[in-house]
């Protein structure tokens, strides 16, 4: 009984972050603004910034492998593998969210002695845009590290249940 | 119980592992320490002619140093606690003595160094994808690539940031050794463990 609860609670968890992670990666495809600016005009889009397409990229491997894990069976024996797959999908979604905050704060903030001006007064909605994809991929961050220690926890079972 | 605790014990302290794992630490170490002082010490200063005033050329001196971005910071900061993290599990190895063989403390080992893979994953690509914008500059942005003007800078900029990937590969083998050790010796998959001729 306790086992189908935790199961149960597992999958919950996992669905969350393919949502989470579905959102980020929806919400920043989605984000282009075309402002004028003294017959300039300029467009914005994620493609603009490298670290904007690999966040991209990173959100969308992570989904598809969520979605897939999703459907795997109780007794498999690829239930190892998947604690090793957890590890490396959570490297992905840390190392493409810090890229794109890093890269987000200098255009929010500019970077004064670089010589690079904030670009988010001329483009609000597109920056908006882009902190809610990011703040969805933080969302999907917090949910895949809960998801490591459960696969950890369910991988090398019961023996450490019994000693911690 | 007392059978599964000197099963762990035979696990933790089997030869070719304690080994692997003292010597990867050794080299995620050094490689994390080393992308810390590179980049913490990484300055330059050079004056610019910005401007003439008659026939006399008007100079203006400026210094590039890793605090004008916070993402370099984040790295700086990151790869001192990476290194500081492996420098503590080196030393609870070689000197930990009994509270090695607890299931408590392989149990913690795991999970901080799970943590610390994430942590040294998310400063190196920070780092690396601000110095691909200072490198090459962002057209659509209109900022200017500033690697041209300061070309020293962005060297010592990048030898940090391989010492930082290569410290991500390290810590990721490391993770994967440490996750390896959890499990007792007679699990199939685990071949790497010594195991036991003998059960005490």
């Amino acid at each position: 009984m306790v086992n189908l609860t935790k199961r149960i609670g597992a999958l919950v968890l996992r669905l969350a972050a393919f949502g989470a992670a579905l959102a980020a990666l929806i919400v920043m495809v989605t984000s282009h603004e075309r402002a004028s600016f003294f017959a300039v005009s300029l467009e914005a889009k994620y493609t603009d910034m490298a670290a904007f397409k690999y966040f991209v990229i990173a959100n969308a491997v992570v989904s598809v492998y969520s979605f897939l894990v999703l459907f795997l069976p109780k007794e498999s024996l690829l239930w190892k593998f998947v604690v090793v797959l957890d590890l490396v999908m959570t490297m992905l979604l840390t190392s493409s969210l810090s890229a794109a905050l890093a890269v987000a704060q200098v255009g929010k903030k500019g970077n004064a002695n670089a010589g690079w001006l904030p670009i988010c007064g001329q483009v609000p909605k597109f920056c908006d845009q882009v902190t809610g994809a990011l703040i969805a991929g933080f969302v999907a961050l917090v949910l895949y590290v809960l998801l490591l220690l459960y696969s950890l926890h369910s991988v090398v079972d019961p023996f450490l249940l019994q000693k911690s | 119980m007392q059978m599964a605790v000197s099963k762990l014990v035979l696990a933790a302290t089997s030869r070719k592992s304690y080994k692997v794992l003292l010597g990867l630490r050794v080299l995620a170490f050094s490689a994390t320490l080393s992308a810390a002082i590179v980049m913490g010490l990484n300055k330059e200063t050079k004056t610019f002619v910005v401007g003439n005033v008659g026939n006399t050329p008007v100079k203006a001196t400026f210094t590039a140093k890793f605090q004008h971005t916070p993402a370099f910071v984040f790295f700086v900061v990151a790869n001192a606690m990476v290194s500081f993290h492996n420098m503590l599990m080196m030393a609870m190895q070689l000197f930990g003595g009994k509270i090695e063989f607890t299931g408590f403390h392989l149990l913690s080992v795991a999970i901080l160094d799970m943590l610390n893979v994430t942590l040294i994953s998310a400063a190196a690509n920070a780092a690396a994808f601000i110095s691909e914008v200072g490198k090459n500059g962002n057209k659509h942005a209109r900022w200017d690539k500033i690697c041209d003007r300061f070309a020293t800078y962005c060297d010592h900029g990048a030898g940090a940031l391989i010492a930082a990937f290569a410290g991500v590969v390290l810590m990721l083998t490391i993770s994967a050794v440490s996750i390896s050790r959890l499990a007792p010796p007679n699990k199939c998959s685990y071949s790497t463990a010594a195991t036991p001729s003998v059960i005490p």
